[in-house]
């Protein structure tokens, strides 16, 4: 299905794909785990990627993340072409346009939830105390200021998943990557992460989510299912409204 | 990040892994000990032999006339068979010189051997050390006498019966009375004490204090040597400058004196403290090149098994700069961060190394004869080989390491 909007066709394009291929060599066999995509997601769009196991979904977010490189294809972040990219300049990119939440939280153990959050700022090259009240106040955008100075193993995951995420929004990314950010959370704790999704999309957060979930997808204005590597279907849907935890207390 | 924070964050982290720590720091801990240790020892033993060895055996601005050298490090049996055909060393050559040389300075005579010296009521001491010498002898060997008086010219010339003792042989044979005036006897001869030496101290673990000096033309002719034979002349100038004069001048001499045609080799040796030693810079550069030269080879031994832990170490956290990459972390970031790890890690290996090697020197300076002295140099070298090797064994797995695509170094477990 097509977007004819043209309130929409005039947002600008953050990612843009172009036959994007990535195999994998696994001895003698390569493994075509993508063949071809093609996929434009503009500003303050909410999408989310589904398919089977092994269709390659994760394989698309590190590409898009820029965390891996396309085996060919071409792929645009806001307009520029990420391919011909120094590594210096792909590291830029990493810090100042991606935000990228794993399904297994990578905070690094022995550091607090505020240093684990001010990390990317340090790449960025911000003075310590920028740094700091950036963390701060990304920790507290995802309601955790009373946990600044926890450690990882001292907080609930469901916590460490929005330590995570304060990570991910901490640089103000272009757009917010979230590869299965509740595959390891039970369904109350999903519940609380993905309001704050649905409350960074209102806020205008442009976010690609890759869920096994139906309820969860229904959150998202958007639907693209992969299905061997390929782009199965792509579909604009109402999103299910929720009720926010504001709202939800206010109301 | 400024160097200082990441300098603390590099600290955090090597307290968080103390064990790690502990391992990567071993490796610098024993190289650099090692080294410290030899270098101290070896300097030690070269100041020793200069500064000390070189007054006491040979006299400080002396020229010595001998048979043949004092050290010898030739095995050639030829050499040998060619160092006993030369004429001895005699009097008659001593008072000859005398009378010629130009280069001011003054002459002493001397002849030592190994012996018994009985002393009152039954009591000896052997291993003396027993000294014929001329009275000047004293003065050209700096030898103070503590007690009573060395003897006198006219008493070396009409060969008096009399002895200057060390301070051991003092106290084995009178045991604290004053040996002043009481008769020792070297080879039976009778000699009248009239003097004790000052202590000289020991070298190489062996007592200079047991020594007895009598006048050379006393009964000590003769016995230490064959009649009217001498180990050495002794010609000591004022001051350094006039020593290589001298040492020309005395060989001329010689070689007129034993009739050696132009093209003839000497059938003497004509030696300064310095010729003498040369056997001994030799060897002590051999030493200083080759031991540090071993243990730096074990030193990158120690930073192969530092490179192993490290690599180990990266291997574990590439998931750690898979993710820092992925948040932004540029290759010379991570690069940065190892480097100061691994930096702070074998500095702190070095500096443990230099005290460990320097109370290692300290200990067996302690226990053996050996001297130590702590040279400011293998300081420097000990702590810049340590962290040198520290921080390329930790920087290579690092670079390799941050050299992936952050999801490949993600992705490992
Ligand atoms: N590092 C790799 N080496 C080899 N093959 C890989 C690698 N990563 C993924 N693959 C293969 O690529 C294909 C797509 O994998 P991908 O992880 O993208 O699937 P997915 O859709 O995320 O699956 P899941 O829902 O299980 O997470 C699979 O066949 C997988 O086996
Ligand atoms: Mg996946």
């Amino acid at each position: 299905m097509k977007q004819d909007n043209k309130a929409v066709r005039e947002t600008p394009l953050v990612i843009e794909t172009r036959g994007l291929e990535r195999n994998y060599r696994l001895g003698t066999e390569t493994v075509r785990a993508l063949r071809g995509v093609d996929l434009e997601i503009r500003r303050n769009e909410y999408v989310a990627v589904m398919g089977p196991s092994g269709s390659g979904k994760s394989t698309l977010m590190n590409l898009i993340g820029c965390l891996d490189s396309p085996t060919s294809g071409e792929y645009r972040l806001n307009g520029q072409l990420v391919s011909g990219l120094s590594d210096d300049a792909l590291a830029r990119v990493r810090n100042r346009e991606i935000g990228f939440v794993f399904q297994t939280f990578n905070l690094l153990p022995r550091s607090t939830a505020l240093d684990n959050v001010a990390l990317p700022l340090i790449y960025a090259g911000r003075p310590k105390a920028e740094r700091r009240e950036r963390a701060m106040d990304a920790l507290a955008s995802v309601e955790l200021a009373d946990r600044m100075t926890h450690r990882p193993n001292e907080l609930s995951g469901g916590q460490r998943q929005r330590v995570a995420i304060a990570r991910a929004l901490v640089t103000k990314p272009s757009i917010l990557l979230a590869d299965e950010p509740t595959g390891n959370l039970d369904s109350k704790t999903s519940e609380d992460i993905m309001m704050l999704f649905d409350r960074l999309h209102q806020d205008g957060q442009t976010i690609v989510m890759v869920t096994h979930e139906r309820d969860i997808a229904a959150r998202a204005e958007r639907v693209v299912t992969l299905l061997d590597g390929c782009i199965a279907s792509d579909n604009l849907q109402d999103p299910l409204r929720f009720p926010t935890l504001a709202e939800r207390s206010s109301g | 990040m400024t160097f200082g924070e990441a300098f603390r964050s590099a600290l955090e982290m090597i307290l968080a892994h103390k064990l790690r720590a502990f391992f990567t720091i071993l490796g610098t801990v024993v190289g650099v000990t090692f080294l410290i240790a030899v270098i101290t020892l070896i300097e030690g033993m070269d100041a020793y032999i200069t500064d000390e060895f070189a007054g006491q055996i040979f006299g400080v601005n002396s020229v010595m006339v001998r048979r043949s050298p004092s050290v010898t490090i030739s095995g050639d049996p030829e050499y040998f068979r060619e160092l006993r055909r030369r004429p001895s060393v005699r009097f008659e050559d001593a008072e000859w010189l005398a009378e010629r040389v130009e280069t001011p300075g003054t002459m002493a005579i001397s002849s030592s051997s190994g012996g018994q010296v009985d002393g009152p009521v039954g009591r000896s001491i052997s291993g003396v050390r027993i000294t014929g010498a001329s009275a000047s002898f004293f003065r050209v060997r700096s030898m103070n006498v503590e007690q009573g008086r060395a003897f006198q010219q006219q008493e070396d010339e009409a060969g008096v019966p009399v002895a200057v003792i060390g301070r051991d042989v003092a106290d084995g044979l009178f045991e604290g009375t004053n040996p002043l005036g009481k008769t020792i006897r070297i080879q039976s001869f009778p000699y009248q004490v009239i003097g004790v030496l000052e202590r000289q101290g020991s070298l190489f673990g062996i007592s200079m204090d047991n020594q007895v000096i009598a006048p050379a033309r006393s009964a000590m002719n003769g016995y230490v040597n064959p009649r009217g034979v001498l180990d050495e002349i002794i010609y000591q100038v004022p001051e350094p400058r006039l020593l290589p004069g001298a040492q020309v001048e005395i060989e001329g001499w010689m070689r007129i004196r034993n009739g050696l045609r132009p093209n003839e080799p000497n059938n003497f040796e004509v030696e300064t403290a310095e010729a003498s030693l040369s056997f001994w810079t030799q060897i002590t550069q051999v030493m200083l090149v080759a031991l540090p030269g071993l243990v730096g080879i074990s030193l990158v031994v120690g930073g192969v098994v530092i490179m192993n832990i490290m690599l180990v170490s990266v291997t574990e956290r590439t998931r750690e700069i898979g993710l820092r990459k992925s948040l932004g972390a540029r290759r010379k970031d991570i690069l940065r961060q190892f480097v100061i790890e691994a930096g702070t890690l074998a500095g702190m290996g070095g500096l443990i190394g230099i005290g460990l090697g320097g109370a290692l020197a300290a200990l067996v300076a302690a226990v053996s004869p050996l001297p130590a002295q702590l040279a400011p140099w293998s300081v420097l070298l000990g702590l810049a080989l340590g962290v040198g090797v520290g921080i390329t064994a930790g920087a290579y797995p690092a670079y390799r390491a941050a050299g992936l695509d952050p999801i490949e170094a993600l992705g490992h477990e």
